[in-house]
């Protein structure tokens, strides 16, 4: 609350222009450690509205939507098609997607394309599919309609159309849920302020996303010392092996 | 109670995890096969990516056969020497098959020649244990017919470099032994799996050794070769994940404790005929994949992750 507080600070503070958008996160980073098992960040903010244009424009005080991305890492992905050939089902095509997000969540006041013109959706990059957008080759467009079917199937790429909660004409939060498997990186954050189809206003923040604890170390051990690695996965596999049958007989025995 | 695992990078539940290791080690005890063709589809199915799956697999199927064979060797039914020969064709075997997987990544099948080989070996290896083993419990349920001979004598006993396997009785040529190692080696790196499957019947069936004998020697020759396979995987492809290993095995010692002890309760034909059928099982799955059509004909995969 105290955030929250500083931030209503900061925008009264905040030089008088027309539309303003701010936002902040519940946390910034995210570690992965052992106990890790999905996350749920709170975005939330505040907006700043030429008072004179709400008052006269738009009487009703519901002119404006907020939309809010949060973005994974992008990857390389590669895309295959099954076919059957000689009555057994193989790969038989296949399009490299170069960069695609490995998380996006899309949240909103209302549905998207009920609040975001095209062209603005376009300039912005906001829907999942202008994310992707460099790798929607015409040649590509059912590989990467595939893509969008399976990551939106495995909740990795969301839509959450009225997600986002705005409070007494000026506060907005939301709440998107990282799922468990996620992948190590900067998870960029960015809100627009949208108004008759438009982007008035954008705020950018970032989650670190980074492993912790054990994880940290095994996952740095694996890739800087693998021999070292190895070994001592041989050497627990031992331990265990010897252990387990050296207490059953022990068991046993008495 | 769920845990994150740091090189699959998935969370999933140690109750599922130690209880995946507890049944495969079971089936390891009790069969002297190390499980890595049940287990490394297992974790496909609870959404561990493939290459960790395998990798992580072999890594299990270590400690459940150094537990099985430790209850083995107190038990004296572990031919250490056959073993040995074995192994020494296994790790021929294997560098061939190193060979063969990369020639096969190359061409781009890599998936379908793994799964198809699993369709043909599983299926013609389930068969003949199938047939044999039933022909066999069948007989020994009628006390008055014959019994068949120990051991045939056929054209494997006319090779040269004869040696003698005291534990299994045999007094053999080296050249079989060596041979069954290394297409086994062949097949477990292309496979991605131990081989006791294959291994198993091969030496009932080709070598004419004692049932008894066999599942410890087998599982003794598979410690060496999935040790090797684990370290290479870990070497070359980062994906073994220790976490995830430890709590396969944590499960898997004591499920290949409890194997071992069963197995010691069943007769012969018993087991194989239940070992005929867990590996049929396994072949009928694999091949309703490859032969019914996909709800979904894409699948990704995403690069640089292994």
């Amino acid at each position: 609350m105290r955030v929250l507080l500083a931030l209503l600070l900061l925008l009264v503070a905040l030089p008088a222009r027309a539309d303003e958008i701010i936002g902040a996160l519940s946390q910034n980073s995210v570690e992965l450690t052992a106990s890790f098992s999905g996350s749920e960040i709170l975005i939330f903010g505040a907006v700043r509205r030429d008072s004179t244009a709400a008052a006269t424009d738009d009487p009703a005080g519901e002119g404006f939507d907020v939309v809010v991305v949060v973005e994974g890492p992008r990857q390389t992905v590669a895309v295959w098609r099954k076919e059957r050939r000689a009555g057994i089902w193989m790969n038989v095509a296949s399009a490299v997607m170069a960069s695609v997000p490995s998380f996006y969540a899309v949240a909103s006041t209302r549905p998207l394309e009920s609040i975001l013109s095209p062209e603005a959706d376009a300039e912005f990059r906001i829907s999942t599919r202008q994310a992707i957008r460099a790798d929607l080759a015409p040649e590509n467009a059912l590989f990467a309609e595939a893509l969008l079917r399976i990551r939106e199937r495995t909740d990795q790429y969301l839509a959450l159309g009225r997600h986002v909660h705005v409070d007494r004409d000026i506060l907005f939060r939301t709440v998107i849920r990282l799922p468990a498997n996620l992948t190590e990186g900067a998870y960029t954050t960015r809100m627009y302020l949208v108004q008759d189809g438009a982007v008035v206003s954008q705020f950018r923040t970032a989650i670190f996303v980074r492993k912790d604890g054990i994880e940290r170390w095994l996952h740095q051990m694996a890739y800087d010392q693998p021999l070292l690695y190895g070994l001592l996965a041989l050497a627990i596999a031992l331990g265990a092996g010897w252990g387990a049958a050296a207490l059953v007989q022990r068991i046993r025995e008495s | 109670m769920l845990v994150y695992l740091p090189i699959a990078e998935v969370s999933v539940n140690v109750l599922l995890l130690l209880g995946i290791g507890a049944g495969v080690g079971m089936l390891s005890g009790l069969f002297g096969v190390g499980g890595g063709f049940l287990i490394t589809p297992v974790l496909f199915f609870i959404g561990i990516p493939p290459t960790v799956a395998v990798a992580t697999g072999a890594n299990q199927v270590v400690a459940s056969s150094i537990s099985g064979v430790m209850a083995h060797l107190r038990r004296r039914t572990v031919d250490l020497k056959m073993g040995t020969v074995l192994l020494v064709g296994g790790l021929i075997g294997s560098s061939l098959g190193i060979y063969v997987f990369r020639w096969l990544t190359a061409l781009g099948q890599v998936d379908l020649a793994v799964q198809l080989s699993y369709v043909v070996f599983l299926g013609v290896v389930g068969a003949l244990m199938l047939q044999e083993s039933l022909r066999s419990w069948l007989r020994a349920k009628k006390p008055g017919a014959p019994r068949r001979k120990a051991h045939q004598h056929n054209w494997v006993h006319a090779l040269p470099f004869k040696m003698k396997f005291r534990v299994s009785g045999l007094y053999i040529s080296v050249i079989p032994p060596l041979l069954v190692g290394a297409s086994v080696g062949v097949l477990s790196a292309v496979m991605g799996v131990g081989g006791g499957f294959i291994m198993v019947p091969a030496m009932i069936y080709l070598l004419g050794m004692p049932t008894k004998v066999v599942v410890g020697t087998s599982l003794f020759q598979i410690i060496f070769t999935t040790a090797f396979t684990t370290v290479a995987h870990a070497v070359s492809s980062h994906s073994v994940d220790i976490l995830l290993a430890f709590f396969l095995i944590i499960g898997g010692v004591f499920g290949a404790q409890l194997g071992s002890q069963l197995g010691s309760r069943l007769r012969g034909e018993q087991l194989r005929i239940l070992l005929a059928l867990l590996v049929l099982a396994v072949c009928a799955k694999v091949a309703m994949d490859l032969l019914i059509a996909p709800t979904e004909a894409y699948s990704l995969r995403v690069a640089g992750r292994f």
